[in-house]
């Protein structure tokens, strides 16, 4: 076990350099880069250097002169050490723009995922169990259309009818117009109150393929021989079904669970963006479009790390669920 | 089995067929029903409800985006104009209520004087003295005072002013004075209109048509009416408007009470367009519709400002625009777009565009992965650790970000939008393809191990032979399966892009593009025609796509037996 682990963590380290240096790469490319803008606006203050100027010293002091190769180098030894950098874009250290925006994202993404696995493991039991009845066929149906639902899409359907057409919600943003005004409590209310329609969006695009997959695996579970037993021994089915299959069907889930964890660290990127909602999802969205590259280069890191360990884990969880599962 | 070799006598032959043909007779009813596994998966897929109406759906969304184009009268770039009104400022009309004074060429008559002048006219007086010097009054006509010293004419005063069309040069002061005179004289005279002037409809409109080209009749007219008065030697004629003419009919000077001046300096007031004007501020028409030389129809408002005390005078205008926004109608059955271009045909075209590129990504992403699969799963040891670990890293790398990060590439480099969609479609299909890889790959590894595998090996067949001919065939439905759920989920990706605007560029449609006008909160609100129906076209696409993919896949599995 703790060699696999070792082996496991040796290849993540190693597919983590690999996944880095493409990300730098394809910053490094980008060919309207941040640097030329600012140089460009540099250059047109009355009495300023020439444009080549500005951007030949801005590339020195970005240290954007060097090859790929080498200003990789230079990226991961900072990066090693601790030093992130400041971000381009929002002129503060990349991990101050990180804490004031992960936050929200977290709690975002956390909510979506309790409701979504509240909602949808039940129905897709419901579904299972019930194969081939109606609710079966409409459980099916909404999810497909779940997952089928464009994300801004069905934004923009919310956005009309609760916050157009009711004046429930804003349109836009966390925070109300007068939310300097309100005490604590207020203040609590109101962020809530936005958050309303972003989680609502983000529960609805990821119910339907849980749904899906709890309904698959469940059904799966049910054709087991071990379910016959149970029901020829005469076990009443409720306890048929939430004893013996809804356990097993557990297992693979757990696997689920696993591969969503890095979304709840790196945020809704294209919810966030509908909403305004300023998180990491729509903070690192403006990073990327300016060509921000301390930002990117720490967030897109940061998601690779978080996939790779989440990746590790479910592997480990599922051998400690499932007995079944041996590790080699 | 007629004629046996081994010489057995042909009559038990034919017992023993007949006794062959009792028990298991081939008869039609008594023949045991076997489907081609290929009828037993259709039989399976058309029995699933929600797969048919998928395939419903898709087929449906496929003629309307690859038929509907052709069909269609409109192209896709095709812009569509609408004509609106126009009001600019054309003239300003000014009625001269205070006498003006204007004095001859070498006279001097000053503010002061003026205002003795007023004095002593509403005094009633015959002359009035300023600073030594008596000056007479005399009223020839009812509203033309004029000064005299010394028997001189130094100045007059008329609430008439004298202006020249553009271009003349000013007339004399003795002209002035006896056109005036006639023009106020006649004036004060005359109570019914003259026979030619415009007449005022019903509603208040002044219809007049230019007739410029008669002016010689005009003059003979006024002649035969009486209205001609002499000046520096010469004979003018004048009409009711004010109009004054020399001998051969060409006007030389306008006479009246009002002053016309043009809003924009270069515009000429024809004589006739002026007289109309005139004649619907005396009637107190506001509209006035001029037909020039020609045949140009021109239309004119008229109000009234009071504090300024102007007649405005504004031209209407029709000007061709983009139908921008245009609600549903019978000639754009949803309306047009933002750039006045039709929103069905776009829709059409964008649905081309969004199931083509899907079909494209999903092709190369399912050649690179079974190519890739194949090889990972049938060679194994080092070959495969490198692929999978390859199939790795694709994994770990953050799609969307990538995308995005390679979008605003794109947008920098300003990309002609054909070669955009190109790459786009490249990218997307090469960033997808590790999937794919690793399921052909665990297919493999598990058939490899099955005995026809080993029997391929044992009659000879060529490794690419196995590969392509026994392999591949038997990863097929997993990977009908998975292409299919995969067509829905490009499509929505390259919707997302496109509605970033880092997709799909105008002047090409996509059903993302199209839904990104929402971007501007006035058209998420105002016209749902816009995006509403682009959004259900794409969901109705994918869930199409999702539909079928799910039903297939229930249909090749075996286990899931109805």
């Amino acid at each position: 076990m703790r060699t696999y682990i070792a082996k496991r963590i040796g290849i993540s380290v190693i597919i983590l350099f690999c996944v880095t240096f493409i990300i730098y790469g394809l910053m490094r490319a980008l060919p309207s880069s941040y640097v030329e803008t600012m140089a460009m606006q540099l250059s047109q203050a009355p009495g300023a250097k020439p444009y080549e100027e500005w951007l030949a010293q801005l590339n020195a002091q970005y240290g954007l002169d060097l090859p790929v190769p080498i200003g990789y180098v230079t990226w991961l030894g900072d990066f090693l050490t601790g030093n992130f950098g400041d971000s381009w874009k929002f002129n503060v250290p990349v991990l101050t723009e990180f804490y004031n925006t992960i936050g929200i994202s977290f709690a975002m993404g956390g909510l979506a995922f309790v409701f979504s696995t509240a909602i949808a493991v039940p129905l897709g039991i419901f579904a299972a169990t019930h194969q081939y009845s109606k609710g079966d066929y409409i459980i099916s149906a909404v999810a497909l259309a779940g997952i089928s639902l464009p994300t801004f899409f069905f934004a923009t359907l919310l956005k009309l009818v609760f916050s157009v057409g009711l004046g429930w919600f804003d349109l836009y943003g966390l925070m109300g117009r007068d939310f300097a005004q309100l005490d604590a409590v207020g203040q609590a209310l109101d962020m809530v109150n936005h958050m309303v329609m972003p989680v609502v969006t983000l529960t609805v695009i990821q119910i339907g393929s849980l749904m899906r997959y709890t309904r698959t695996n469940m059904l799966e579970v049910l054709n087991a021989d071990y379910i016959r037993t149970a029901r020829t021994k005469g076990l009443p089915e409720h306890k048929v079904i939430y004893k013996h299959a809804f356990r097993n069907t557990l297992i693979p889930l757990v696997t689920v669970i696993g591969g969503s964890l890095p979304g709840l660290f790196s945020g809704a990127l294209i919810t966030e963006t509908l909403f305004m909602i300023p998180g990491t999802g729509y903070t690192s969205y403006q990073a990327m479009t300016a060509g921000d590259i301390p930002y990117t280069m720490f967030f897109l890191t940061f998601i690779a790390v978080i996939t790779l360990l989440s990746n590790l884990l479910t592997d480990i969880l599922y051998a400690v669920v499932d007995p079944r599962v041996r590790i080699s | 089995m007629s004629d046996s070799k081994n010489g057995m006598p042909a009559e038990k032959n034919d017992q023993v067929e007949k006794n062959d043909d009792q028990q298991y007779s081939l008869n039609d009813d008594r023949r045991v029903k076997v489907l081609s596994p290929g009828a037993l998966i259709a039989k399976r897929f058309f029995r699933n409800r929600l797969a048919v109406v998928g395939l419903v759906i898709l087929v449906v969304m496929f003629l309307f985006s690859f038929l509907g184009g052709v069909i269609s009268p409109y192209g896709q770039d095709e812009t569509f104009s609408t004509t609106t009104q126009l009001n600019t400022q054309y003239a300003g009309i000014t009625e001269t209520t205070t006498r003006r004074y204007t004095a001859a060429p070498d006279a001097e008559f000053g503010a002061l004087v003026q205002a003795n002048a007023n004095t002593a006219i509403n005094e009633g007086a015959a002359s009035f003295e300023r600073d030594g010097v008596t000056y007479t009054i005399e009223q020839p006509a009812p509203d033309l005072y004029t000064f005299s010293t010394g028997g001189a004419t130094v100045a007059y005063a008329s609430t008439y002013v004298v202006s020249v069309p553009a271009g003349m040069t000013a007339p004399s002061f003795d002209f002035q004075i006896a056109a005036i005179t006639a023009i106020s004289a006649a004036n004060a005279t005359e109570d019914a209109p003259a026979e030619d002037a415009p007449e005022v409809t019903e509603d208040g409109t002044v219809v007049v048509e230019s007739d410029e080209g008669d002016a010689a009749d005009e003059a003979a007219e006024a002649e035969a009416a009486g209205n001609t008065f002499a000046a520096d030697g010469a004979s003018y004629t004048f009409d009711e408007s004010g109009n004054v003419m020399d001998g051969s009919g060409a006007t030389v000077a306008m006479v009246s009470p009002f002053v016309i001046s043009a809003s924009d300096g270069n515009t000429v007031i024809p004589d006739d367009l002026r007289e109309a004007l005139l004649t619907a501020i005396d009637a107190d028409a506001s509209e006035v519709v001029y037909t020039d030389e020609a045949g140009a129809e021109h239309s004119y408002s008229i109000d009234y400002d009071a504090y300024s005390k102007v007649y405005n005078v504004t031209e209407t205008t029709e000007n061709m625009v983009y139908d921008r926004y245009a609600s549903p109608s019978l000639e754009h059955w949803l309306g047009t777009d933002g750039n006045g271009m039709d929103m069905l045909t776009r829709l059409m075209y964008g649905g081309r565009v969004s199931l083509i590129i899907g079909f494209i990504v999903v092709f190369i992403a399912a050649g690179l992965g079974v190519i890739m699969g194949g090889i990972s799963g049938y060679f194994g040891g080092w070959v495969d650790n490198l692929i999978m670990r390859i199939v790795d890293i694709f994994y770990c790398l953050p799609s969307m970000p990538i995308i995005i990060i390679l979008g605003s590439a794109m947008d920098a480099m300003r990309l002609d939008p054909w070669i955009r969609m190109i790459y786009l479609m490249l990218i997307l299909g090469f960033l997808s393809w590790p999937g794919i890889a690793r399921l052909v790959r665990g297919q493999i590894l598990s058939l490899r191990e099955q005995e026809f595998m080993l029997a391929t090996e044992a009659t000879g067949i060529t490794v690419p032979h196995r590969i392509i001919r026994h392999l591949i065939p038997n990863v097929m439905p997993q990977l009908i399966v998975s292409c299919t759920m995969s067509l829905g989920s490009t499509i929505i990706t390259e919707a997302t892009l496109s509605f970033l605007g880092l997709g799909v560029k105008f002047p090409f449609a996509s059903w993302g593009n199209i839904i990104s006008d929402v971007n501007n909160a006035f058209v998420m609100t105002n016209y749902w025609f816009i995006w509403i129906p682009a959004g259900i076209c794409l969901l109705l696409a994918v869930l199409g796509f999702n539909f079928v993919g799910d039903g297939l896949r229930d249909a090749f599995d075996p286990k899931m037996n109805r």
